[in-house]
């Protein structure tokens, strides 16, 4: 599948980046090799082969239900760009 | 011999003797790190003070007859995308170049209780996206043997420090050959566990499906050494595995007769470095010459493997990085400037342009590259394609090592198709960045472990490195094939022309 | 007249489980903690952490989705729902895609469109995943940051989609009203509303019948609705306002993209909302830092064990076994299993099952819904409700002398034969009540000629001097007696 300069814009906005002009050339041009590149599974059969997401299958793993210490307020906010002491704060989440 | 030329195994044994204490070996490591760094630039952060104290802390235990930990004294590098408690953990980004994480990685907690002396974090590929340690926004690493070399990547900071005797061990993670790769071009002893055998928590991740945490050294018994202090079930972790850390260094001395190796015939084929291929043919004799029996074995998918790697990996990583938003904690961009969408050129909202300025500005090119090929994989459409396909053919290629572990107890072959490549010759060709793992990424996707030793150098004096994979939880033969390996050759021996 | 369409409504509910502790990490779930002082690393989602997830969660989905009816999967894995909002700190949220834990139940509610009628209404999936924190943002006060508290990020949220089954705003709110009652006698749930951990949105369109040919209207999500009453009005007026675009307009399902909407309690009406066209491409795939979590039918077999009596089953048993009505059934259920026990303690001690219900519904419940206390808080012992009930059966007292006695009973704390005694309240014998009943019909021949004239009614003149008299006899029997007597006269 050939990879747009569209796609490249598109796929920009969804991953939160912003690309300059000539970045966004680069990156069709440089995405489009990789792209190429990886079309090559196509090839190989693997009808009835199950996916593997983890290399070691491991199952049920869990922890109980024990409430531990959280974090003191202020270590929590101390990395954050911008807090009032409280809350986080971040440009206005409006509508939706 | 000097102190900082001592393996790790040595120095315990001195130090258990009193003939050496813990600050002076710390500060044997932290001369050499001054006589050098500033060339080599191994080094993101050196904890000068703190590494004396607690150095000097376990010379006062000893004193007092207390019981120390496993690695009491030893001074220990680790990989700056592993959280210190309140020390920078910068993953060599923008984005988190003042970032104090308020907890310790489990290998910390691990290190910390074996007594090791944690000597500063070193540099990397930006998030571990590279082999080259090119990437870095922070720092430039070259490589000891020819500064006008890559060191590999993206643990190539960790591996620079062993080579360079800055330090005896180093921790690292390999997520498509990130410990064998640079280990191999620097001449050091590298190893990739078994997936779930090391703690990921406290490991930035990258490719969290991939990413496995492991030991650099200069000899495979200091390997094995650091190994099992960092090995072992983490109930924080839930793709670690509950299953006993063997005493890895205990059997190592068991010799290598009957032990069937194989090697795969396509990694010798063109596209290998003569001279690469040369020392590793060499390699496959020495192992034969300890008992060994070679034999041809096939991996048919392994050609796949690069494809397959970088798709899942930028997938997982599209995702992982998500979190680097500005929102939190780490860099934001501070301009009020919109951005605009590319269609509509309507502005975007303000919440969203903070998003979108704060990632282009924090984020390096390689990861913006990953993060944009991932997105672009698992977007409405391509998701079956791409993604789903990867998965399907990364169970062929499990399969593949699980037949070949039914013939034969290991895999032997190249690290890297080349030596050390100079600095800056393929930062303008991703794609032939990537096929430089051609080698390595099969261990990440089947989740076996793999081991670099040094087998060699080439006409320039650049280390060539031999890797030997194994089936899931045989670190132990890996480590004592690298050790008997290494008990016949001294190419681990040699020093870099400091 | 009926409406010219039909009304198809399918429901998507949030609901936060009853776990210490969150989903992922040990931060507590406790609501009403003052901002961002119940995070960790893990619900902050910070550079290096890893989820592990809570066993007490899984078991509690796992009851909710058995109550449901539903399949339970052999195999279920987690997810990554990607997508940027500042409430939700990893730009992910761990949820079930394609391997849900469950799929395929139902639940039956009373139709109050068919009264007497059960209604089933299909569950597609029951998912298990975190939820997010909150965003505020103060527009009045002119505010150019919005505010974040991740205390609730991470807690455990079960989703529970229906089935389009729903054919008007009243049967989403009997459903709504079930679905909370099953939750809460189940515990897996305090199903608070007010608190967040209950949350609605609806997928409502309209199928109108247009000569003949049936035509769907644009489905649209309706969200933003704070009480069940909110969900019926604004399914009410998105109903409304749905045929009155399609009549406008002629716009049918597949038309226009779906529309999200908003209820505006005050207005009284939806609202459209932004919803970016992109926002929508969640990129899921699976969580590679969680195990799947594999169920066989011995753990199946287990949680139906623990379930306990689901409100319908004990709806059945309450008319059956204690002949209560099934309006009367269902107020009882309605109130919660720990009333339902209390209810079931009184109807053996007394031996009276339609007594007790009385009792407990008249008096109990009004005194609970007065002082706004729960009935673990009422201060009568169901045995002692039970015993002051079984002498009201036994014609001991009567009612209105019952009702005293339990007064007292509320104020003193003193079991029901020590306040009878205190209150010099005996019973009357049957010789003396004779005495008392002939006195008082001599004494108004005028009453006696209208009960010989058929004129029943007029013997309760006599009841209120009778309790004059002796404030122990009992109206129901001066009354028998006297009609008995004026009968012979």
């Amino acid at each position: 599948m050939a990879l747009t300069r569209a796609d490249v814009e598109k796929v920009a906005l969804l991953a939160r980046l912003s690309l300059g002009e000539d970045e966004v050339e680069l990156l069709t041009a440089q995405l489009g090799d990789i792209v190429r590149y990886v079309d090559q599974l196509a090839e190989l059969n693997t009808e009835g082969v199950e996916p593997l997401a983890h290399a070691v299958e491991l199952t049920n793993v869990f922890r109980e239900d024990e409430v531990e210490a959280s974090l003191p307020r202020e270590d929590a906010l101390a990395s954050a760009p911008r807090q009032d002491g409280e809350c986080y704060l971040v440009p206005a989440v409006l509508g939706e | 011999m000097s102190l900082v030329d001592a393996s790790a195994a040595e120095s315990l044994a001195e130090l258990a003797a009193g003939r050496v204490s813990a600050v002076e070996l710390t500060e044997a490591c932290l001369a050499q790190i001054d006589a050098h760094d500033e060339r080599v630039g191994a080094f993101l952060h050196v904890r000068r003070e703190a590494a004396l104290e607690e150095a000097a802390g376990i010379d006062r235990r000893r004193a007092a007859g207390e019981s120390l930990g496993a690695l009491a004294g030893l001074s220990v590098a680790i990989k700056d995308n592993m959280c210190l408690r309140g020390e920078t953990t910068t993953c060599a980004s923008r984005m988190l170049a003042d970032f104090r994480p308020p907890y310790d990685a489990t290998v910390v907690d691990r290190l910390r209780a074996a007594d090791a002396v944690i000597i500063g974090k070193t540099n990397l590929d930006e998030f571990a996206m590279g082999g080259s340690t090119e990437n870095s926004a922070l720092g430039e690493t070259r490589n000891p043997w020819d500064l006008g070399r890559a060191p590999g990547g993206s643990s190539g900071g960790s591996a620079a420090a062993v080579a360079a005797r800055m330090v005896p061990l180093a921790v690292g993670s390999d997520t498509g050959g990130s410990i064998r790769q640079p280990a191999g071009l620097c001449g050091v002893t590298g190893m990739k566990p078994t997936y779930g055998r090391v703690s990921r928590r406290g490991l930035v991740a990258f490719a969290s499906s991939l990413d496995q945490i492991g030991p650099l050294a200069r000899t495979a018994e200091d390997a094995a050494l650091l190994l099992e202090a960092l090995a072992g079930h983490d109930p924080r972790d839930a793709t670690s595995v509950p299953r006993k850390v063997p005493a890895y260094r205990e059997g190592l001395a068991k010799p290598l007769k009957g032990l069937r190796v194989g090697i795969v015939p396509e990694q010798f084929a063109a596209g290998l470095d003569a001279q690469v291929e040369a020392s590793v043919r060499e390699g496959l004799r020495v192992l034969e010459s300890l008992g060994a029996t070679i034999r041809e074995v096939a991996l048919p998918h392994s050609a796949a493997g690069v494809a397959t790697y970088y798709i899942i990996a930028p997938c997982e990583a599209s995702s992982n990085l998500a979190r680097y938003d500005g929102a939190h904690y780490g860099f934001r961009s501070e301009s009020t400037e919109p951005t605009r969408d590319a269609h509509s050129r309507e502005e975007d909202n303000p919440l969203v342009s903070m998003y979108r300025r704060t990632r282009a500005g924090g984020f390096g090119a390689e990861v913006k590259r990953r993060i944009m090929l991932g997105t672009y994989a698992l977007s409405a459409g391509y998701y079956d394609a791409y993604y789903l396909k990867a998965l399907r053919v990364r169970r062929l290629i499990r399969q593949d090592f699980d037949r070949a572990f039914a013939e034969v107890d290991l895999l032997a072959g190249p690290v890297t198709a080349s030596s050390a490549f100079e600095l800056g010759e393929k930062v303008d060709d991703p794609l032939a960045m990537y096929l430089v793992d051609l080698f390595t990424v099969g261990a990440n996707l089947a989740g076996i472990p793999g081991i670099s030793i040094p087998c060699g150098f080439d006409e320039g004096g650049l280390p060539i490195g031999l890797q030997l994979q194994a089936p899931p939880f045989e670190e132990e033969c890996l480590l004592r094939a690298a050790h008997q390996f290494q008990t016949a050759t001294d190419w681990h021996q040699r020093r870099p022309p400091l | 007249m009926s409406a010219p369409y039909t009304i198809v409504i399918g429901l998507e509910v949030h609901v936060q489980l009853a776990t210490q502790s969150k989903l992922f990490c040990g931060c507590s779930t406790k609501f009403g903690a003052p901002p961002n002082t119940q995070t960790c690393p893990v619900c902050i989602g910070m550079p290096g952490v890893l989820p592990v997830m809570n066993r007490r969660a899984f078991e509690l989905a796992l009851q909710a989705a058995t109550a449901l009816d539903c399949q339970i999967a052999s195999f279920t894995k987690w997810d990554r729902k990607n997508y940027y909002y500042p409430d939700l700190p990893k730009g992910y949220q761990i949820s079930q895609f394609d391997l849900p834990f469950s799929h395929a139940g139902h639940l039956d509610i009373d139709d109050p469109d068919s009264p007497g009628n059960s209604h089933r209404v299909g569950i597609i999936r029951v998912h298990l995943e975190e939820d997010a924190g909150k965003s505020m943002h103060d527009e009045v006060a002119g505010q150019a940051d919005s505010r974040i508290d991740l205390n609730r990020t991470g807690t455990p949220l079960l989703e529970i989609v229906t089935e389009p089954d729903l054919r008007s705003p009243q049967q989403a709110h009997v459903f709504l009203n079930e679905m909370k009652l099953l939750l809460t006698y189940l515990g897996v749930s305090d199903c608070n509303m007010q608190e967040g951990s209950l949350r609605v949105d609806a997928n409502i369109n309209l199928h109108i019948d247009a000569d003949g040919e049936k035509v769907a209207t644009p489905i649209v999500e309706v969200k933003n609705m704070n009480s069940f009453r909110a969900v019926e009005r604004a399914l009410d007026y998105e109903a409304g306002r749905q045929y009155d675009v399609w009549q406008e307009t002629g716009q049918r399902l597949g038309d226009v993209p779906k529309q999200t909407r908003g209820w505006d309690e005050a207005a009284e009406v939806t609202r459209g909302q932004r919803h970016k066209e992109e926002s929508s491409d969640y990129r899921y795939f699976p969580e590679p830092d969680l195990a799947p979590v594999t169920v066989d039918d011995a753990q199946r077999q287990g949680v139906r064990d623990v379930l306990g009596e689901l409100p319908a089953a004990l709806r059945t048993r309450l008319q059956q076994e204690f002949a209560l009505t099934p309006y009367d059934a269902d107020v009882l259920v309605g109130q919660g299993r720990e009333l339902v026990d209390y209810f079931l303690a009184v109807a053996e001690t007394s031996g009276d099952g339609r007594l007790a219900s009385n009792w407990v519904q008249q008096y109990v419940l009004r005194t609970l819904n007065e002082q706004a206390i729960d009935i673990g808080d009422y201060g009568v012992a169901a045995e002692q409700l039970g015993d002051l009930v079984r002498r009201v059966a036994a014609g001991e007292l009567d009612t209105g002398r019952g009702r005293e006695v339990l007064a007292d009973m509320l104020a003193s704390g003193k079991p029901a034969a020590e306040v009878i005694s205190a209150r010099g309240i005996e019973q009357v014998d049957a010789s003396e009540l004779e005495t008392l009943c002939r006195e008082l019909l001599a004494a108004n021949p005028k009453i006696v000629d209208d009960i010989k004239a058929g004129k029943q009614k007029a013997v309760g003149a006599l009841i209120g001097q009778a309790k004059k008299m002796n404030p122990n006899v009992n109206p129901g029997q001066v009354r028998e007696l006297c009609l008995q007597l004026a009968d012979t006269m």
